[in-house]
């Protein structure tokens, strides 16, 4: 089987953003749960956090195709 | 990688399954070289011409009464006005980011849909060149009116917090440097770009493989491009969804970053 070896480093470099967007949107559900009327604050402020901790996958993505 | 093995299956058979690579988003359509004039460039040309008709279209004859085209505008724009822009900037001075917040939004929302919508399907955000030109704008903003509030001087120095013990003081400035001048700005521009990207080249893989496992595969494999094509449509569906988040990220991490500069605290 033939590959570029960068894809697995796209692998490796998602496995910590997937745990930190799980656990963000766990702990935004967690709140929505016990205080349903903050959803709107929790919302902006959860996506955010989500966004930052996808960078890292990103990274991962676009240096698997510049380093073929 | 099972496509690529079924590919090699199916290519024992001749021809052989092509895997869609980055070679797909680079379209000229007219002239070549640095000049050229390719397909996200006449795409995002068509989406600043829609939209314009369409927001002027919309908000001409406005009533109090609204029609159904002024009230998406309206929709949209109090979402950015008061979802974004108010909360975030806070309800001092966060009217006059209000047009450049709503034109990134509306303008990012158009053309990451076109990724999607039949006649066009190019999302023009997955040439990096056009996030990075959306993102300078954001950059140039929030580092002039930072500047512009306390003097050079004092821009930098405001990117430490104050009340931190003498020896981490370089260390935390260095950090702030970085996070300020390359983290954002890059983060920003790869975010929506890798998002696009990757997306569109996902829909091609299953699209362009279903495609060939149904006209040169066997009876299994037609089977495989059935669920192929079942897979390409509920990642359609799932695309619409990043697209409208990618547009919102976009505009949330831009009013951040100009509310950031506003404060008076980092």
């Amino acid at each position: 089987m033939t590959g570029n070896i960068a894809i697995l480093g796209y692998g490796l470099s998602a496995i910590g953003p997937g745990v930190g967007i799980g656990l963000i949107f766990a702990a935004y559900i967690n709140g929505v749960a016990r205080q349903p009327e903050a959803r709107g604050m929790l919302q902006s402020i959860a996506i955010l956090g989500f966004a930052l901790a996808e960078a890292l996958a990103i990274f991962g993505l676009v240096l698997a195709f510049v380093f073929k | 990688m099972s496509l690529n093995v079924l590919g090699s299956l199916a290519s024992a058979e001749g021809g052989g399954f092509e895997t869609p690579t980055t070679a797909e988003f680079y379209q000229p359509l007219l002239f070549d070289g640095p000049l050229a004039i390719t397909r996200p460039a006449v795409v995002l040309m068509l989406s600043v011409g829609l939209i314009a008709w369409f927001l002027i279209a919309t908000t001409r004859r406005a009533a109090i009464v609204p029609s159904k085209g002024q009230w998406v505008t309206e929709g949209a724009y109090g979402f950015i006005r008061n979802g974004v822009a108010r909360d975030i900037i806070g309800s001092k001075d966060f009217l006059r980011f209000v047009p450049l917040l709503f034109t990134m939004f509306v303008l990012i929302l158009v053309n990451n849909l076109f990724g999607v919508i039949p006649p066009v399907q190019f999302p023009t955000m997955s040439r990096i060149g056009i996030p990075i030109a959306l993102t300078l704008v954001v950059y140039v903003v929030y580092h002039y009116i930072g500047i512009k509030r306390v003097g050079l001087g004092a821009y930098f120095k405001h990117l430490v917090p104050d009340g931190l013990p003498g020896w981490i003081v370089p260390l935390i400035f260095v950090l702030e440097v970085i996070t300020f001048f390359i983290t954002r700005p890059l983060t920003l521009a790869l975010r929506l770009f890798g998002n696009m990207f990757a997306g569109h080249l996902l829909l091609l893989l299953f699209i362009t493989g279903g495609e060939y496992m149904i006209i040169h595969g066997g009876i299994g494999l037609k089977i495989a491009g059935a669920g192929s094509f079942a897979m390409a449509f509920v990642l359609t569906i799932f695309e619409i969804l990043i697209e409208f988040l990618q547009a919102y990220i976009f505009t949330l991490l831009a009013a951040t970053y100009i509310a950031g500069s506003l404060s008076d605290e980092h």
